[in-house]
């Protein structure tokens, strides 16, 4: 029994509990902001993590990043900013009101997305093949340090965060694909694009933290 | 003042006692008397301002400056005593002075082993010398546990990675419990040592002969003697009653089914590997928690242990 | 961002009031019927019921168990139970009354209800995000509930690692259920902020924001910076036992201690989770039941916000005897005692609304007297455990365990129960029986006092917790303790057949029994199934008992729907007489 307000005709997107679009907006904006810091919040945990073994054992992390290869983690980081500038042009077609605009980046987006997953894949099968596995089956002796199997922990929990937060993030870009064909969006309802972007920056964001700290020691 | 402090304290052994005791009558009987107040405010209000009708009206009271201040600042001056005071006690309980008598401490599940500058070890008694600081250096030897003596006021988690410590000066000869305090499974509420004040030369006499008089014992009486002393019969039972671990009675000569499934016949060689690799091979139906005695018992101690099991059939 | 009503800005409004229909045909617990209906509701008062119903049944198991607990404690040896069964029973007693009853019981149940009504909302921001929290929530129960049905969990509800990387049992069905009940505890927080800041009808600025919701607003603040951190140690933990990562399990390399830090720094403030939305609650009861402006508002508002920030940095006390340094406990034992002061702070200022009002000695306002009383202790041997010599000697026994029970029981729970009296007409149109819930009120206190003031005696004696046996000194007190946790199991035993009778039977609540200024007693109990059926204009606080009750019944505004509740409102006065 949604009641429409006296003055204004409902739109479609606009839920009955919120006044206007612009509350509707502004609210959907400011809860994925709130989710983001709980994110930071969440990788904060694993960087402390790191900081403190990266105290404790200097040497560990010298000799354990040598075994990461700096040439594909910066096609990565490469293939990520990218991403994002893919994305925060879909949320311009979106403004624009060019739908076929916004489904093309956000087929680029999720195709480079995908390319990062890819490259992430034969890095982790590389290791696994030379016995770099994460804690208790790790079986690689290339590294002289009893605590090597710490390394590469962190890296594992960090990098597979970070890799789940990819797939969810194309899952959520091949919604809004979805979405867009069936001509939800226009220049006056994009919010689900606009927060995904924002999504999609942070996840960019911590892999921008991840690669120097993981590949870059020296 | 004094049945109160008995009856809120255990007995003030150590030199540092007395004064973390003044601060917890200190905090106790600052906080009976502010509470006493505010229970009378509440009680008194609500007595006072009862509601006597419905159309009763209220003074507008926002806020009052003064008022709120002094109750922000009046507590804020406690509060600093309080800490101020729990600080300066505090680092004279983790400064050890340097000429302190030092013992070393292992937690094991669930016992705590002293080690002794003669190379004597005792399994749940520690003993010391009166009226001299006694340095204890701890570590444990698989989860974590906690060095508690309530008559002393010193308590210390025991870690298996690194080394703690406690200090304290012990002011009378006598006995005093000692307790784990950090949970660390089954037999946690066991794990229970004693301390043994003695005069100083009680003390040297009792290190010189410890150990020494159990060469001349039956090795019956002295397998006996070592199942209480090395805290085995906190888990393993000699009346049938299942602890942690089997019970040793009618355990010698049995044929007990092991974890992979092996069949093993419980003979010296199993008792001995049992003793000093306690994990090596674990009976159907436990866990593997024993930690080993391997360096606390000596052969002929285990020979003697065998020869009181052979006893329990 | 606050504003005040002589805003020169000021817009002239046309308001028209009306009363609110009294005992309505059509509420929101009989507009949609069935099962599914319910089940799919995104309703945040049917969600505040559905939790109601979830966190009732996990606080009865956690009372059975700390009931099997107690009994077991009557004789120092073994009297029914084994050991290992006892460790289990107390590992689960805390990590279900933690984490299934306390942390979700007055955000997830009353501030459900509450939040929207409060702020003139016809619903949360996130209404289906809401549903996910309460379904992430039954989730994560059933794993807990899979954990004790295979194998069981015996590493108190801490998990301290090394024994829970090594203890056998499944540890890792438990942590991860935790692990999953995280994201339910941080949908909420996020729900909730987003909420207050963009939802509040016009004329709610942040000065006229009931306490309950400044409460609720730092309860969230804490879970959504919190929580993500205890996820993270949490998945640790599960990856330690899975994987054999050796972050925490020195065996492998890991640090012990580090898990300690990972913990508190997520499980100190959660401690705040637990009590802060109790303080807006009993902000509230007070001063509806002394009729009388509150005391110190922003005291009250920014103290919480105060707890919230300090509240984040004090995890450190939990490890006075873990071996960190001597500098880091030092730093730790301060700021915990500067939490001290806001809390104080509030004390008195309740005290002063309480200082020539008119009190009316209901149910509501007797637990929120109980609550002042216990609360009071809890926070005075909080001083006590936070002065580093004493807790030296004080440190994980029974003095601790009186402390937190103290807190939370005497501080939470009360608190909650004052919440719940004192909404329950608004929940379900129904009164309870004030005489039995007086009854139940004053046995459940004696019966708390019996069972947590031996504690103290015990714990200062060098009784340490988690034991199953215990040296023949202590019987006494044991077995005193018991019987008091049996006089509290009265307690509750009337007080459910009251409030189920109450539910049945109860005489039908008018749309404001006790009188109060506050919105959500404006509309009708109970609620219709979108709260407001206009967007309503406010134009006094919520606490402002100097003005007659007529100005209070709701405005709407005739051509007006702007959201922005930065805009300040005046009502001319022909219109205030239309009522």
């Amino acid at each position: 029994m949604s009641q429409p307000s006296a003055t204004e005709e409902r739109l479609e997107h606009l839920k009955h509990y919120f006044i206007d679009s612009d509350q509707q907006f502004e609210a959907s904006k400011m809860g994925m902001w709130v989710f983001l810091v709980t994110e930071i919040l969440f990788f904060g945990g694993l960087f402390l993590a790191y900081i403190v073994y990266r105290a404790w054992y200097p040497e560990l992390y010298l000799l354990a990043s040598e075994e990461l290869h700096t040439f594909w983690g910066a096609v990565n980081t490469v293939v990520l900013i990218g991403s994002s500038l893919t994305v925060a042009m879909a949320i311009r077609s979106a403004q624009l009101n060019q739908i076929k605009g916004l489904i093309i980046n956000l087929w680029i987006t999720i195709g480079l997305a995908c390319v990062f997953m890819v490259i992430k894949y034969f890095e982790y099968a590389e290791k696994f093949g030379k016995g770099i596995l994460p804690g208790g089956y790790y079986t690689y002796e290339g590294i002289e340090h009893e605590q090597a199997n710490i390394f590469f922990s962190i890296y594992y929990m960090m990098t597979g965060l970070h890799g789940i937060h990819v797939l969810v993030g194309i899952g959520l870009m091949l919604w809004l694909v979805y979405k867009a064909k069936k001509k939800v969006f226009h220049s006056g309802y994009y919010t689900p694009v606009e927060i995904t972007g924002l999504y999609w920056h942070l996840v960019d964001i911590i892999w921008i933290f991840l690669f120097p700290l993981l590949y870059l020691i020296d | 003042m004094n049945r109160l402090s008995e009856f809120m304290l255990p007995p003030a052994k150590s030199t540092l006692a007395a004064e973390t005791d003044a601060l917890f009558h200190f905090i106790n009987v600052t906080s009976i008397i502010l509470l006493a107040g505010i229970t009378f405010a509440i009680i008194y209000f609500s007595w006072k301002y009862r509601r006597r009708s419905e159309d009763d009206v209220t003074p507008v009271i926002t806020h009052n400056n003064k008022l709120e201040i002094t109750w922000s600042v009046i507590p804020l001056i406690l509060v600093m005593i309080v800490f101020g005071w729990g600080f300066t006690g505090y680092l004279n309980l983790t400064t050890a002075p340097d000429d302190s008598y030092e013992i070393r401490v292992v937690g094991k599940s669930w016992l705590w082993e002293f080690h002794y500058e003669t190379g004597h070890v005792s399994v749940n008694e520690l003993h010391v010398p009166v009226n001299r600081p006694v340095k204890l250096i701890m570590s444990s030897d698989d989860v974590l546990h906690s060095f508690y003596i309530p008559d002393f006021r010193v308590k210390m988690d025991v870690l298996p990675n690194r080394y703690t410590s406690v200090w304290f000066e012990a002011i009378e000869t006598g006995e005093s419990i000692i307790y784990c305090a950090e949970y660390c499974g089954n037999a946690h509420s066991n794990m229970l040592a004693t301390t043994y004040v003695h005069s100083v030369e009680d003390f040297e006499t009792w290190l010189e002969t410890a150990g020494s008089a159990d060469d001349d014992m039956d090795p019956v009486e002295l397998g006996e003697q070592l199942v209480t002393r090395n805290a085995c019969d906190t888990c393993h039972s000699t009346d049938g009653t299942r602890l942690q671990g089997p019970s040793f009675q009618g355990l010698w000569g049995s044929e007990r089914e092991m974890q992979d499934g092996e069949i093993v016949t419980v003979d010296e060689n199993y008792v001995r590997e049992s003793i000093l690799e306690p994990n090596a091979r674990i009976t159907a139906g436990y866990d593997p928690v024993m930690p080993s005695y391997s360096g606390t018992l000596s052969d002929r101690q285990i020979d003697a242990i065998i020869e009181y099991l052979k006893t329990l059939q | 961002m606050a504003t005040n009503e002589e805003n020169s800005n000021t817009k002239k409004l046309q308001v028209r009031r009306f009363k609110p229909e009294e005992n309505p045909e059509k509420h929101y617990l009989n507009e949609e019927k069935g099962i599914w209906a319910w089940m799919t509701t995104v309703d945040h008062k049917k969600i505040g019921l559905l939790y109601l119903g979830s966190i009732t049944f996990f606080f009865f198991v956690g009372g059975v168990l700390a009931l099997l607990l107690r009994t077991e404690l009557l004789t120092p040896a073994q009297s029914f139970i084994d050991a290992d069964t006892y460790n289990q029973v107390f590992t689960l007693h805390g990590a279900i009354m933690i984490f299934f009853f306390l942390i979700p019981s007055v955000p997830a149940v009353l501030g459900n209800f509450v939040l929207p009504l409060q702020l003139g909302a016809k619903d949360v921001a996130f209404p289906r995000l809401n549903l996910a929290s309460y379904y992430i929530y039954v989730i994560g129960a059933a794993f807990t509930l899979f954990a004790i049905f295979t194998g069981g969990v015996d590493t108190g509800w801490t998990f301290y690692t090394p024994y829970s990387a090594t203890t056998s049992g499944n540890v890792m069905a438990m942590t991860f259920g935790v692990f999953i009940l995280g994201f339910s505890s941080i949908l909420t927080g996020l729900n909730f902020i987003v909420t207050i800041h963009k939802m509040r009808a016009p004329g709610i600025t942040w000065n006229k924001l009931p306490l309950n919701l400044w409460g609720l607003y730092a309860t969230s603040l804490i879970q959504i910076l919190a929580t993500p951190v205890l996820a993270i140690t949490l998945l640790l933990l599960t990856m330690e036992r899975l994987l054999q990562i050796g972050i925490f399990d020195p065996a492998l390399g890991g640090d012990p201690v580090l898990y300690q830090h990972f913990f508190w720094f997520y499980s100190h403030p959660a401690v705040y989770i637990m009590i802060v939305p109790g303080f807006g609650i009993i902000s509230e009861v007070i001063s509806t039941f002394s009729r009388k402006v509150i005391f110190g508002y922003w005291a009250i508002a920014l103290s919480s916000l105060a707890i919230a920030f300090i509240g984040f940095l004090v995890w450190g006390h939990h490890m006075f005897t873990a071996g960190q340094s001597s500098l880091a406990n030092m730093v730790f034992s301060f700021l915990t005692f500067l939490v001290g002061i806001p809390t104080g702070i509030k004390i008195f200022n309740w005290l002063a609304t309480m200082y020539r009002g008119s009190i009316d000695m209901k149910t509501p306002m007797l637990y929120a007297q109980v609550f002042l009383f216990l609360f009071t202790i809890g926070g005075f041997t909080g001083i006590m455990l936070g002065a580093l010599s004493v807790d030296i000697h004080l440190h994980d026994t029974y003095y601790v365990v009186a402390h937190f029970h103290y807190v939370m029981m005497g501080g939470m729970v009360m608190a909650f129960l004052a919440g719940l009296h004192y909404w329950w007409p608004k929940m379900f149109g129904k009164m309870y029986s004030e005489f039995w819930a007086k009854i139940s009120c004053a046995i459940l206190f004696v019966g708390f006092n019996m069972t947590f003031l031996p504690q103290f005696v015990m714990g200062a004696q060098g009784m340490p917790r988690r034991y199953f046996n215990y040296i023949d000194q202590f019987q006494s007190f044991h077995q005193f303790s018991t019987i008091g946790a049996y006089v509290m199991g009265v307690a509750f035993v009337i007080m459910a057949i009251y409030l189920v009778h109450s539910l049945l039977k109860g005489k039908r609540a008018s749309s404001n029994p006790w009188g109060s200024r506050a919105l959500e007693w404006q509309i009708s109990s109970p609620p219709s199934l979108h709260n407001f059926h206009h967007v309503p204009v406010i134009v006094n606080g919520p606490y402002d008992y100097h003005k007659p009750m007529s100005e209070f019944q709701l405005g709407i505004a005739a051509s007006h729907n702007g959201h922005h509740a930065e805009e300040a409102v005046s009502v001319s006065q022909s219109e205030k007489e239309q009522a």
